[in-house]
């Protein structure tokens, strides 16, 4: 007979009634957690097995699939779109990089310069979500369309002759290229990168800025020595909330890009929804999702920042 | 070189604004073109100026019927999420128990993991289960990935509430449900509101997710989707700007609410 506190975690004990209500019992924290967690184990771990699964099944949509641990499927998923995560990882690291050198500042601007306006400053960065980011990934469409404002300051400048021979624009036009969309993966996951970066600037104590300077460092140096290692924490959280959601994004390459830059997460689209070969699907998101980890870890090893993530 | 050594002391200012700009000017584009005449199935180029759209926002076909069922289960998954999520936050927060690091893990790996990869294995699991892909399964998919971002979010409030206020509650003779209702709920209010108010615009926007787990159900989300293949009525524009100026009025009364309390307690 197992009484209601030796029973093991997240077992359904028999609901504890006759416990007196004053006394906390020990088991408060699992009965608090078990419909929460039983939904993520249901809908989110459990799913991942059933992917797994049917990554290494053959057969077809008529006929049915039977797990045949034929893990060919992996190889075959890399052969043939190796360039599409080649090109998935280029395009979220440039986006990333971009999220970084554009969000600093403002990051910057509200926690030490904004003052007063800190507060309407705040909600015009987080306001725009509440527009469908759809919506406004196709707004994009009207800022770079051939022959707009945008494209006519490029080409006046002679920027997209540089841009074209690098290969990132393609003759006079901005949409469908690489361009365009790093400039949407950008803009869309922006705001990923200034909050987290806001609330670390935001922690550093204004004195540490003052002693810097007392101590004769100028404004660039006490950044590079004071500031920006102190936001590190903001640093690797943004870059993260910004890398992981634009490496598996089909919708910017999709509706800003061409055929020519189609990242992973169109093909993994296409594969399941379209093409139902459902075991080349799983074979590439569980590639994505193993690559994106691995990049994750090393990235957090490096950074020395294990304990603030 | 007065006006070169001005730039220089307010480049970070400058630059910030810039920003700013960026991230703003589709939300002006999507305004301006909301009073649009377009020519046409597509409103990517500007013709005429015309109030049409906002005296008649729902005269699109179907869009008014994605909206409220994108509100639907926007208003569900946060009902949800905050519920379950809070459970969890106060469980982690509150108590020592075994296995709290793996559950730790179990919470951030949703966030952590790209939504297509969620999407898809999702879909797999509805699949061999045989069920109806809609309304259901919509909802069952929001309410999975909002829960991580309300527990952090009430985490991150209850974490720095001082312990001493409950106490000092029971000391006074307050029941542990007074207490609750009293005491710790009026503090960890604010992030629990936060919490809410990220996963209700979280599965309002989502789109990935629900792309792979909707079936024939149409979301606003997808909606718009399919109007960037078969021509963008000038109404999306229209619920688009009006979203805009909802959210920044609702945080703006938020904003007035809590000064005014603030000045009451001092």
């Amino acid at each position: 007979m197992t009484t209601v506190t030796d029973a093991p975690p997240l077992a359904p004990a028999p609901a504890p009634k006759e416990r007196p209500p004053r006394r906390r019992g020990r088991l408060t924290p699992y009965w608090l957690l078990l419909p929460g967690l039983l939904w993520l184990v249901v809908f989110f771990a459990l799913p991942m097995v059933y992917q797994a699964s049917t990554s290494v099944q053959t057969g077809s949509l008529e006929e049915g699939y039977k797990v045949t641990w034929h893990f060919a499927t992996y190889w075959d998923a890399v052969a043939d779109y190796w360039p599409q995560f080649l090109r998935s990882i280029a395009y979220a690291g440039t986006a990333t990089i971009l999220c970084l050198l554009l969000g600093y500042p403002l990051a910057y601007l509200i926690a030490f310069r904004a003052g007063r306006w800190r507060n309407l400053i705040l909600i015009l960065v987080i306001a725009p979500f509440f527009t469908s980011f759809l919506i406004r990934t196709l707004a994009w469409k009207t800022i770079l369309a051939d022959g707009g404002p945008v494209v006519g300051a490029l080409n006046s400048l002679h920027v997209l002759d540089v841009t074209s021979w690098l290969g990132v624009t393609a003759g006079d036009r901005v949409l469908a290229t690489p361009l365009a969309v790093v400039c949407g993966l950008t803009y869309n996951f922006l705001p990923f990168m200034i909050l987290p970066l806001y609330t670390s600037l935001e922690r550093i104590d204004g004195r540490l800025h003052e002693a810097a300077g007392d101590l004769y460092a100028k404004p660039f140096t006490t950044f590079r020595k004071v500031t920006f290692p102190l936001s590190m924490p903001g640093v690797v959280s943004g870059t993260l909330l910004t890398f992981i959601p634009a490496s598996g994004d089909y919708v910017n390459a999709d509706l800003l890009g061409s055929t020519d830059t189609r990242m992973v997460g169109n093909v993994i689209q296409t594969q399941f929804l379209r093409i139902l070969d459902y075991p080349t699907a799983a074979a590439l998101s569980f590639i994505l999702m193993a690559g994106i980890l691995a990049i994750v870890t090393l990235y957090i090893r490096k950074s020395g920042t294990e304990d603030l993530v | 070189m007065a006006l070169l050594r001005w730039l220089k002391s307010r480049l970070v200012v400058i630059a910030g604004l810039l920003t700013l700009g960026y991230l703003l000017l589709p939300n002006i584009v999507v305004t301006v073109f909301s009073f649009n005449n377009p020519k046409g199935r597509f409103n990517y180029e500007w013709q005429q100026f015309s109030t049409d759209a906002w005296t008649d926002p729902c005269g699109v076909a179907d869009l008014c019927g994605s909206l409220s069922l994108s509100l639907q289960i926007a208003g569900w998954a946060t009902l949800g999420a905050t519920v379950l999520g809070t459970m969890i936050a106060f469980a982690l927060v509150r108590y020592r128990f075994r296995a709290r690091g793996a559950v730790n893990s179990l919470i951030f790996l949703p966030m952590a993991m790209p939504e297509v990869v969620m999407a898809a294995s999702l879909l797999t699991l509805f699949l061999n289960l045989g069920a109806q892909l809609g309304f259901w399964t919509i909802l069952i998919a929001h309410i999975m990935f909002c829960l991580s971002f309300v527990v952090t979010a009430v985490k991150a409030r209850v974490m720095s509430m001082d312990p001493r206020l409950e106490q000092a509650a029971q000391d006074l003779y307050a029941g542990p449900v007074q207490t609750f209702v009293r005491v710790t709920l009026p503090i960890a209010a604010p992030g629990i509101a936060a919490g809410a108010l990220l996963a209700f615009a979280l599965s309002f926007d989502d789109f990935i997710i629900t792309n792979f787990n909707a079936g024939s159900t149409v979301t606003f989300p997808m909606f718009v989707w399919g109007s960037a293949q078969r021509g963008t009525p000038v109404q999306i524009n229209v619920i688009g700007t009006a979203m805009f100026i909802v959210a920044v009025l609702f945080v703006l009364a938020g904003m007035v609410i809590g000064n005014r309390r603030n000045r009451q307690k001092a």
